[in-house]
């Protein structure tokens, strides 16, 4: 078996590699434009970074999909957390991306006004905040696709202490994948597959979409060789009018994924109807805790309900259709104009991996 | 917010594990990786191994690419 090199991105970030595979892609020669949608803020991210439009041939667009988990977050469940934490003085723990995103007011507001709300990097380290505050109720705000309720489940199955309650606001891509396939006036032409959460559940979870939807698909990595080389793989599919599933993202994704985090998963949690912000309900998109964990559900344990009434976004904001793909960021008319990172309106400029965040931060890239 | 980062596992304590990245040590938990070796780079998201990276998938695909460069370089020879 061959070594990685000391650093193993290194070779993933190879411009002679990058300059091969723009080439062959741009020797292919399909019969009409190509639209591709990819599903995640780390490809959107990563594509803005690495400057990936700027090399595509003109006959191909890369469309972002509803990919950012705080995105897609509708704001009842950050509502009710906001309402955990000031109205119940819990110490409410989340990942910092969640903590500017609105539901009335923000974690970051909520904060301000005298909330117990902490950053953790991970499950794992709710489940120690509850260990060491026996005394005080932890509420956990988990969001994020299968690479995060994994993460979930694993710290739900490690014996957390009782004090430790969750929000799940977990979602699921392959039944908001289904529902894009619905969205009137979006035509794609394949999927770039989201690198991590498929390390989780494995190609085979997208071998139906990809027959039924009649699309090509790709999983693809991070590096800008991997998007450049999943790109390739998805292009020749569609140029050869192939309707298949490639894997360029070997090294990290198998056919049947990680078992075990795909076990801890069905163990803690049940597919559930879940709200999307752009998508609306989808069933089974979401995870509710099963009855045997039903204990550390803060909601139940709260007598709290979500508050299904809470405009899914502000006024004039278009986050709903950008993150569908239905408006590029700079077709809102507040993107640079009133909405900036500084000053953002939506949750699209909000989050770090949110279409309007990447776009704004790494446009200069693309003026060429 | 999927971002995961690869990183060595150099050490391993029942469910715990340490990991090396570009001189970084850091903590991580291995409960969803049962099979994972002293080692092993692995991918780390929220605190979690998640995946073992398959070293020689990576080098398949390294070598693919290096395949393209020499055919490219053949053509170029072709031609001249
Ligand atoms: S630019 Fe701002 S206002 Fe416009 S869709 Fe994006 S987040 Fe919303």
């Amino acid at each position: 078996m061959r070594d990685l090199p000391s650093d193993p991105l290194a070779a993933f970030r190879d411009p002679e590699s990058m300059r091969r595979l723009t080439r062959r892609l741009h020797e292919l020669a399909p019969s009409r434009p190509l639209t591709f949608m990819h599903v995640c803020g780390t490809h959107e991210n990563a594509i803005g970074r690495f400057g990936i439009r700027s090399l595509l041939p003109p006959w191909l667009r890369i469309l972002a999909g509803p990919g950012c988990p705080v995105c897609v977050c509708p704001p009842a469940e950050i509502d009710a957390a906001v309402r955990l934490a000031l109205e119940r003085s819990v110490l409410l723990a989340t990942f910092g991306d969640m903590l500017h995103v609105v539901g009335r007011i923000s974690l970051a507001r909520a904060r301000a006004l005298g909330a117990d709300v902490r950053v953790v990097r991970g499950p794992h380290e709710a489940s120690l905040l509850a260990r060491r505050h026996p005394d005080r109720q932890v509420v956990l705000l988990a969001v994020g696709f299968e690479t995060t309720a994994c993460t979930t489940a694993a710290a739900l199955l490690a014996d957390p202490p009782d004090n430790l309650g969750i929000i799940s606001a977990h979602r699921l891509i392959p039944p908001a994948m289904d529902a894009l396939l619905g969205v009137p006036g979006l035509r794609l032409d394949g999927f770039l597959l989201p690198g991590h959460a498929t390390t989780i559940t494995g190609t085979a979870a997208y071998l139906s979409f990809t027959s039924a939807s009649g699309l090509p698909t790709a999983v693809a990595g991070f590096e800008p060789v991997d998007i450049l080389l999943g790109l390739e793989r998805l292009a020749t599919l569609a140029t050869e009018g192939r309707v298949e599933l490639a894997n360029a993202y070997g090294r990290a994704v198998r056919p049947a994924g990680n078992l075990a985090a795909q076990r801890a998963i069905e163990s803690v949690f049940e597919p559930a109807d879940a709200s999307w912000r752009g998508l609306g309900t989808i069933p089974g998109s979401g995870l509710a805790l099963r009855a045997t964990f039903r204990r550390h559900d803060a909601l139940a344990r709260f007598h709290l309900e979500l508050d299904p009434d809470l405009p899914d976004s502000v006024p004039g904001c278009r986050c709903g259709e950008v993150m569908v793909g239905l408006v590029e960021p700079e077709g809102c008319p507040h993107f640079d104009a009133g909405c900036a990172p500084t000053s953002p309106r939506g949750p699209c400029m909000i989050s770090a991996e949110g279409t309007c965040r990447s776009r704004f931060i790494f446009r200069e890239s693309e003026l060429d | 917010m999927c971002l995961a980062i690869p990183m060595r596992l150099s050490q391993i304590d029942g469910l715990r594990g340490i990991t090396q990245s570009g001189g970084v040590c850091c903590e991580v938990r291995l409960d969803l990786l049962p099979q994972v070796r002293v080692g092993d780079h692995v991918l780390v998201h929220a605190g979690y191994a998640i995946e073992v990276l398959d070293e020689t998938l990576a080098a398949e695909t390294l070598e693919l690419l290096a395949e393209l460069g020499a055919l490219e370089d053949g053509a170029a020879d072709g031609a001249s």
